[in-house]
């Protein structure tokens, strides 16, 4: 009964990411059908030099950067929703993003200043650094905080003080040194190289993996720290761990496609309640499937809505994950009241 | 010798390292059912956590199955002892199945799946606790008593030779109370299941528990049986009862005696006269109770509630004295209450009384409602 929903649900998945990803390639300012795209990649048919580039180095880095990258940042959700027991965490609660804007400001700033130019593989370190400092604070308070609720409002906290000296940096920089951070912050898939793609996917495949690995303790966790101690869990490792886990995820996201928001909090959800159950066994490749499709369409709406002017990947996001989190809090509390 | 499944040497418990009850030494054997009593806020939880090591312990040692627990790895303590708590639990979308299964824990491979084996296991506790026809309910959507008894299912099924409870039956009504202590009992008597809980109610501790621990202070007040535990005076000095009674032979609790000297005179018997000693406490009139048998029910209640109360001794008719002393307290009342109880036989005396009260001029009452319409 669960088990064909759940072979239903996968199934749906991919069938729907393989469609997304032909649909993503065919569509743009040249338009590619869906069998030359196929005999392009699959055949390396370049009869079509023009087409065969568009598919190889613009269409296809993106569509699988976006996906790698979405999946990456749904993880990331379903792993700080797991560890705050609360469905309407996101990942970049934790200060994550806006420790990486203002690591991203210091460099821009500095590089400007020193070298007068800011090359983007300094932008993609530059960001990912300043994910992992601004973790690593976050870590120091989850040894020592015991409540969830005061970590995930010293996280708000240190999200604001980042915003606070970000802007003081802004207000003193040149405003054609900072076009860089404004690109940044609100997040993109363009421009996407292979090289991004070898690289992101070399950090989130394993991490992925290690996710995986760990969804027995994960699923035991769901219970309730007591209860997962009594078991045999180590709470304090464990959640450090999840904070780690969930950090280089995140920081890998904001290094190489900016804050993007929402997809952490909705996408989990709505594989939540598709496979209508918590289990990290399940939950795990579900929000990393439905995350990459979720990116992968909202990219394409994003560069295809209103073309050729290309929209940020947040505001496609935002104006589809908003509303699903003000359901999602809506019929929680219409749950409750039952 | 009988080895102990649980034994506490000299332990300290606290927070922060400050101790809030130090010198806890008991021991608890196989099949044995041990309650912790107390009032609020004495550390009944915290030496509980400390056993389940949620909790650092401060000095001493906690041993199971005589080894020192803080060398037993997580999952092998998992293995013999599984916890009930308080705390709240809220997981999305699981099925009481589901939360159950997770007691397998440290029985599964490294992705938890479940065998068919861990499966019946899981199935088994369910129908332990009868909860099997709510297998398959969101266990957010469960009522309170449902939710305990799959609480105790998830411990059952991690197969532990000790279950601690930490006050399984607050929030429960009277029916699911005496229904989860059932299969506690049934638990501790049929599968050898030691079980250390905490309790509220002490007339239930009383009744289902070997051993009882009365926690108090700084130290453990008093550690027994509950036929060493449960007299009068141990439970009123624990609880600090100024006003009411607790009567522990019977588990029967009254509420404070109304103050002053008697206003009317009640001849009972045979738990007749029970309904109108509380009505007249509920209203706040002294009374005076007689002459009852020293082996009547009504006296259990009387004791603590009337004012005076004349008593022969068990299965004994009454003596002059206690007729007289008798005749003297509806001397100074100006009602008497005729309860309805046979009078014959053994208990002739109060059917004298009766006819001396009407002799002289009292107001004889001889129903609850006229009670309630008397002006007293």
């Amino acid at each position: 009964m669960s088990k064909t929903r759940n072979c239903i649900v996968f199934l749906l998945f991919l069938i729907l990411l393989i469609a997304a990803v032909i649909l993503s390639a065919h569509v743009g300012s040249v338009s590619i059908s869906a069998k030359d795209i196929i005999s392009i990649v699959f055949r390396g048919d370049r009869s079509n030099s023009v087409a065969y580039n568009i598919i190889w180095k613009i269409r296809l880095p993106r569509i699988v950067l976006a996906s790698l990258l979405g999946g990456a940042l749904s993880l990331s959700g379903f792993l700080i929703q797991t560890f705050f027991r609360n469905p309407i965490a996101g990942p970049f609660v934790l200060g994550i993003s806006s420790g990486a804007k203002l690591f991203l400001a210091i460099t821009t700033i500095i590089m400007t200043g020193l070298f007068n130019q800011m090359p983007v593989s300094v932008t993609v370190v530059a960001s990912f650094v300043g994910s992992l400092l601004s973790l690593l604070l976050v870590l120091l308070f989850t040894g020592k905080v015991r409540n969830m609720s005061i970590l995930l409002v010293i996280g708000i906290m240190i999200s604001y003080i980042c915003s606070a000296i970000t802007d003081l940096l802004i207000n003193f920089a040149n405003d054609s040194d900072i076009v860089n951070l404004t690109h940044w912050s609100k997040g993109t898939f363009s421009a996407a190289t292979w090289q991004d793609v070898y690289i992101s996917a070399f950090i989130v495949l394993p991490t992925l993996l290690v996710v995986f690995l760990a969804s027995k303790p994960m699923g035991a966790y769901l219970l309730g720290e007591g209860y997962a101690k009594s078991l045999g869990v180590d709470i304090k490792l464990f959640r450090i761990f999840l904070v780690l886990l969930t950090g280089v995820l995140s920081s890998c996201v904001a290094a190489f496609a900016g804050p993007i928001s929402f997809v952490g909090i909705a996408v989990p959800h709505i594989s939540r309640q598709l496979l209508k159950t918590s289990k990290p066994i399940l939950m795990i490749p579900a929000s990393f499937l439905c995350g990459a499709l979720f990116c992968v369409l909202c990219d394409l709406a994003a560069r295809t809505l209103f073309a050729p002017t290309e929209l940020s990947i947040s505001t496609v996001t935002s104006a589809i994950g908003a509303p699903i989190v003000i359901w999602l809090l809506i019929s929680r509390r219409r749950k409750n009241e039952v | 010798m009988k080895s102990d499944k649980l034994r506490l040497d000299s332990l300290a418990v606290g927070y922060n390292g400050v101790p809030l009850i130090s010198d806890i030494t008991l021991s608890l054997a196989k099949g044995e059912i041990l309650t912790l009593i107390g009032p609020n806020g004495a550390g009944k939880s915290t030496i509980l956590k400390s056993i389940t090591r949620h909790l650092a312990t401060i000095a001493g040692t906690v041993y199971l199955d005589e080894k020192n627990m803080q060398t037993i790895k997580g999952t092998d303590v998992a293995k013999q002892l599984a916890v009930v708590l308080t705390e709240r639990i809220r997981p999305e979308l699981m099925t009481c199945f589901e939360f159950v299964s997770a007691g397998r824990y440290p029985y599964t491979g490294s992705f938890g799946m479940l065998t068919e084996q861990d499966r019946e296991v899981v199935k088994k506790a369910l129908e332990k606790v009868n909860a099997l026809d709510i297998a398959d309910k969101d266990i957010s959507r469960i009522s309170d008593g449902q939710r305990q008894r799959v609480l105790l299912a998830r411990a059952i099924c991690q197969e532990p030779e000790v279950i601690v409870l930490d006050e399984p039956t607050s929030f429960l009504d009277i029916r699911h109370k005496i229904e989860l202590l059932g299969i506690l009992s049934d638990m501790a008597k049929n599968s050898g299941i030691s079980v250390v809980m905490s309790l509220h109610e002490i007339d239930l501790a009383q009744r289902i528990s070997d051993k009882i621990v009365c926690v108090k202070g700084d130290r453990i007040a008093a550690y027994g049986t509950p036929e060493e535990i449960f007299s009068d005076d141990t439970i009123k000095k624990l609880y600090d009862i100024e006003c009411g009674s607790f009567n522990a032979l019977l588990g029967n609790i009254e509420l404070a005696s109304p103050c002053g000297e008697p206003k009317c005179f009640v001849i009972g018997g045979g738990g007749l006269g029970i309904p109108y000693y509380r009505a007249l406490q509920k209203r706040g009139i002294p009374f005076a109770a007689g002459i009852l048998l020293g082996n009547d029910i009504d006296l259990a209640v009387a004791a603590p509630l009337a004012k005076y109360v004349v008593k022969t001794p068990p299965f004994m008719t009454a003596s002059s004295g206690d007729i007289a002393e008798a005749e003297k307290l509806i001397d100074s009342v100006g009602v008497v209450i005729d309860c309805g109880c046979p009078m014959g036989g053994m208990n002739s005396f109060n059917s004298e009384l009766l006819q001396y009260a009407a002799e002289h001029g009292k107001t004889l009452i001889r129903s609850l409602a006229e009670l309630k319409e008397a002006e007293l």
